[in-house]
């Protein structure tokens, strides 16, 4: 190992670093999961001490995909083209049961489990997630930002 | 009014080989009628001064394949809920039709609301509305074959997913 890829691999650690504590999310909201994500964003169990405070309502201005509540076949191309509009790099993760696997709605109308049609970075199931199994997810998220090679 | 005046006054303008039965269940009364009238036997529900059934509730429909009793029988019951808001009374109609000639005439041109309903039904059972300005499916999309509210539609049957459209 040269000088060089010293010299990168720290710098991946800071990019990581700053990457993990600057978590832009865009919920992407369609079912009853989003109360268990808004108690989660608010005050009382606060994803802000995370970095991850501001949701962004534009794909464009964000970078990790919340995909939160039960997608149907009907959605899924929306939810595809709001994840081809977001910037590199991204993640998504699958909250919920239903977005994991499709859940009960094992039926004629639902996506069974978004990784279907997106590469999803952390599942975390429940139905909905507790607010602390939704933490749990986010830092694992995080370990993962912080130690993936950083393009930049 | 009554809902047994309804049926009477209904058995009277459509004769008994219009109104098939007219079966009353804890107050709610029920016309079955054949598919060769429907169509006047709506326009007569809305129109008729004393009955005034100026609002359709419903339109929907039942799958009775294997149901017990009915297996040879017509497969689907076509079900209208009819209001009237003006005598505050309500009746059902029922017609039932074969599998295998399944449509029945359109209640569109009577209550605007038809299109939508019954474009449903069409989506969930694929029972066609003869005379439907815009019979598409409303609910899926439309790639999507077959008619999942069927009671042969199987349960676990996936549809390829699609795309987006660019």
């Amino acid at each position: 190992m040269g000088v060089g890829s010293f010299f990168t691999s720290k710098l991946d650690e800071a990019i990581g670093w700053a990457r993990k504590y600057s978590i832009f999310q865009y919920p992407f909201v369609t079912a009853c999961c989003g109360m268990e994500y808004m108690a989660t964003a608010c005050s009382h169990y606060d994803i802000d001490r995370f970095g991850a405070g501001l949701p962004r309502f534009s794909p464009r201005q964000a970078d990790v995909l919340f995909v939160v509540g039960t997608i149907s076949h009907k959605m899924a191309p929306v939810l595809k083209r709001i994840y081809d509009q977001m910037c590199e790099p991204k993640w998504v993760v699958a909250f919920g049961v239903c977005t994991c696997t499709g859940g009960f709605y094992d039926n004629y109308a639902t996506v069974q489990g978004i990784d279907t049609i997106l590469p999803v970075d952390v599942y975390i199931p429940g139905c909905p997630p507790r607010p602390e199994s939704v933490i749990d997810g986010l830092m694992k998220l995080q370990d993962k930002i912080a130690a993936g090679t950083q393009r930049f | 009014m009554d809902g047994e005046v309804i049926l009477a006054r209904l058995s009277e303008r459509l004769g008994a080989g219009g109104v098939l039965d007219t079966p009353t269940y804890r107050g709610d009364h029920t016309a079955i009628v054949s598919r060769a009238v429907l169509a006047e036997a709506l326009g007569f529900c809305r129109d008729d001064p004393a009955l005034r059934f100026d609002m359709l509730i419903d339109v929907t429909a039942v799958d009775y394949v294997r149901f017990p009793g009915r297996e040879d029988g017509p497969r689907f019951d076509v079900v209208y809920h009819l209001y009237s808001v003006e005598h505050n009374h309500r009746l059902r109609l029922k017609v039932a039709v074969e599998q295998d000639d399944a449509w029945v005439p359109t209640a569109s041109a009577l209550w605007p609301i038809a299109n939508w309903l019954e474009r449903e039904v069409w989506d969930m059972f694929g029972i066609r509305f003869e005379g439907h300005p815009d019979l598409r499916r409303l609910l899926l999309y439309e790639e999507f074959v077959g008619h999942p509210l069927r009671k042969d539609y199987p349960i676990n049957r996936r549809q390829p997913l699609i795309g987006p459209k660019v």
